[in-house]
């Protein structure tokens, strides 16, 4: 049981932790987690990813997961976030690719263009 | 370390294996030799490079180039144009454009907002993406008949196909005194193609449940039911999830943010029959009965669940609410058209490069939606025909392609909105196969409660099977009509009501396809 107050508080810091430049990460990586997603293999690619930073003992980036944003038919789709780049959207997602994602993109900044399908702003 | 400067990455995966790649490796290894590239050019096999439907593929870097479709005669091209001359060969690059730029319109959504930004488990997310802020402004702020005029002033449509207005909807029940009122989400999404009620629960469950809440303070109800089709295992998961934490919060329970309103909500899981859509069936299956319609009047609004007033939406419309409500009604209006205000969710499938979702204001043109948010048709096929609003919506034909899709502009073509399901399909398809598979859908969903419907699905079934098999007349197309028409007229409730749509317009649209079946003797 919150209070309004206490409520209006939670939603605060959760609007700063949405922001990156106020939190300690600076990669947010997303991963869709909707039935078409996880019917394409989207838990496998969210442990492999979990699995990969933790190994590489990683600290400044935050995995999470969401629901579908849209192309569907290119599922399990991942969203790499970095504060003031455009969103990076990879498709067509694999374990393999998921952990060559992390050393490439998390871990050395290089964007892995064949595997991305959409950029946005 | 030996220096190259060029290398070649070779996806080697079923398809690719399938497809000839050893060969072709030989070959361009081969070819490399034979042009003295071979110490400046690297070759290595990698796993798949995660282009579908693409056969033989190769990624050269630096430029980063990635070749599909390969074949045994383009190895000599390219070895030729990109590997001596340096001029990447335009023609068989994988074409990106359609995925490149693509727009999520996330600017326009209002339903889908959150889907694919934030965590569908973590109420805190929802609330720092402003999530409550309707709730706690109606708790605080408004009275139960100003949140029904500003929906009202909305002009928001109940999205579950229908296109009643919301408002007037929830003002039949609103100033019924009771001791009990109850709001009924209708989450039974059981036409066919669609699934954009699942994507809004599973993507953002507490959007849904702030709905329902501000609903049930405007109609004054204290519990309310989210009626779900059993399938659906996630958004259950998931809105069980976050009805726990709405209650840990004190957003759901006794006495909410001191206003002394109490309200909880409950699940009832659905066992799939597509009648329970239906609200009065969907009650009765609620209530544990057998899934039939009702008799009406009384509507549910005065005597509904366990014969209380109760407001069934579906789950779009409610999504909608607490935009409305956090926005104001002319926010709201500012999307859409005159007379369809707001956004739809509509799900793509069929013959499109990229089948899935969007978010669209109404009266976005049919032609724009599979332009633009389905990648266009799949190449080398040419649009033949829609199927909008699921097994009880229109066939359109390329004529309608640039109707606007809104309730008003669609009525003009006798076709509907419905559930927001489109299914494209290309020259390849044939109508007498397409509308045999809906008719045995309506054969299979009667409920057995009336006859026109029970005897009248059956019978349509039986005549486009003949004519699917090649022993139909070409009176069986005008008893097809006649029979429909029938039942739109006699049946109880809307599922022997609706196979005139599909039937009419497959038949008046691609009458061809039929008498072509006819006519084959």
């Amino acid at each position: 049981m919150k209070t309004l107050e206490e409520l209006r508080k939670i939603r605060e810091k959760a609007q700063g932790e949405m922001k990156l430049r106020e939190s300690d990460y600076r990669y947010k990586v997303v991963v869709g987690m909707g039935t078409s997603g996880i019917a394409m293999g989207a838990r496998e690619v969210m442990k492999a990813i979990l699995e990969e930073v933790s190994q590489r003992g990683i600290k400044n980036v935050l995995v999470t997961q969401t629901g579908e944003k849209g192309l569907s038919s290119l599922e399990p789709v991942i969203d790499v976030i970095e504060e003031g780049r455009p969103v990076i959207t990879y498709g067509n997602m694999d374990v393999a690719k998921a952990r060559k994602m992390v050393a490439e993109h998390i871990v050395n900044g290089k964007v892995i263009n064949e595997y991305v399908v959409s950029t946005t702003n | 370390m030996k220096f190259y400067r060029s290398h070649i990455l070779i996806g080697i995966d079923d398809a690719s294996l399938a497809a000839g790649v050893k060969e072709i490796e030989a070959l361009l290894r081969n070819e490399l030799q034979k042009n003295n590239l071979s110490d400046e050019i690297n070759i290595l096999e990698t796993g798949t490079l995660g282009h579908f439907g693409t056969g033989v593929s190769m990624l050269v870097y630096p430029e980063q180039v990635t070749y599909v479709n390969l074949k045994k005669e383009d190895i000599f091209e390219i070895v030729e144009e990109h590997f001596l001359k340096g001029r990447p060969l335009q023609r068989l690059i994988l074409d990106r454009s359609l995925t490149q730029n693509y727009d999520f319109n996330y600017k326009r959504r209002i339903v889908l907002s959150n889907s694919g930004v934030i965590d569908p488990e973590n109420i805190d997310e929802y609330l720092g993406a402003g999530g409550y802020e309707a709730w706690e402004k109606a708790l605080t702020t408004m009275k139960p008949n100003e949140l029904v005029d500003e929906v009202k002033a909305s002009g928001l449509k109940g999205r579950g196909g229908a296109g009643f207005p919301a408002g007037l909807k929830w003002s039949f029940t609103a100033p019924i005194v009771a001791d009990q009122k109850y709001v009924v989400v209708n989450a039974d999404e059981g036409e066919p193609g669609t699934f954009k009620d699942r994507l809004i629960m599973e993507g953002d469950p507490h959007k849904l449940l702030e709905g329902v809440m501000l609903c049930a303070y405007a109609i004054g109800a204290s519990k309310a039911y989210i009626y779900i089709r059993g399938e659906y295992k996630l958004c259950i998961h998931r809105l069980e999830i976050a009805i726990a934490a709405a209650r840990e919060y004190g957003i759901l329970g006794n006495n909410i943010f001191g206003s002394g309103f109490d309200l909880d909500i409950f699940i009832k899981v659905g066992a799939g029959a597509y009648v329970c859509g239906e609200e009065t069936a969907l009650i009765e299956s609620m209530e544990g009965n057998r899934g039939t319609p009702r008799s009406k009047p009384p509507f549910p609004g005065v005597a509904g669940a366990w014969q209380k007033p109760t407001v069934v939406n579906n789950v779009e419309t409610l999504a909608n609410i607490p935009a409305i409500i956090k926005n104001g009604a002319k926010w709201f209006a500012a999307h859409g058209v005159d007379g369809s205000t707001g956004t739809k969710v509509y799900t793509i499938m069929g013959d499109v490069n990229l089948p899935g979702l969007c978010e669209v204001d109404m009266g976005t043109s049919l032609r724009t939606i599979i332009q633009q948010y389905a990648g266009g048709m799949i190449e080398g096929r040419t649009f033949k025909a829609a199927l909008v609003g699921g097994a009880a919506g229109v066939f359109l034909n390329d004529t309608l392609l640039d109707v606007h899709m809104d309730y008003n502009s669609l009525r003009e073509y006798a076709a509907v909105l419905g559930s927001g399901a489109i299914l494209v399909m290309s020259d390849t398809v044939d109508m007498v196969d397409m509308l045999w598979s809906v008719l045995r859908f309506f054969r299979h969903e009667s409920c057995g409660k009336c006859n026109p419907c029970s005897k009248g699905t059956a019978l349509l079934f039986k005549l486009i099977d003949g004519i699917r098999k090649g022993k139909g007349k070409d009176s069986d197309l005008e008893q097809l009509i006649k029979v429909s028409n029938g039942m739109q007229k006699t049946s109880f409730c809307a599922l022997g009501q609706s196979p005139c749509m599909p039937i009419a317009s497959a038949i008046n649209n691609f009458r061809q396809d039929f008498l072509t079946r006819i006519n084959v003797k």
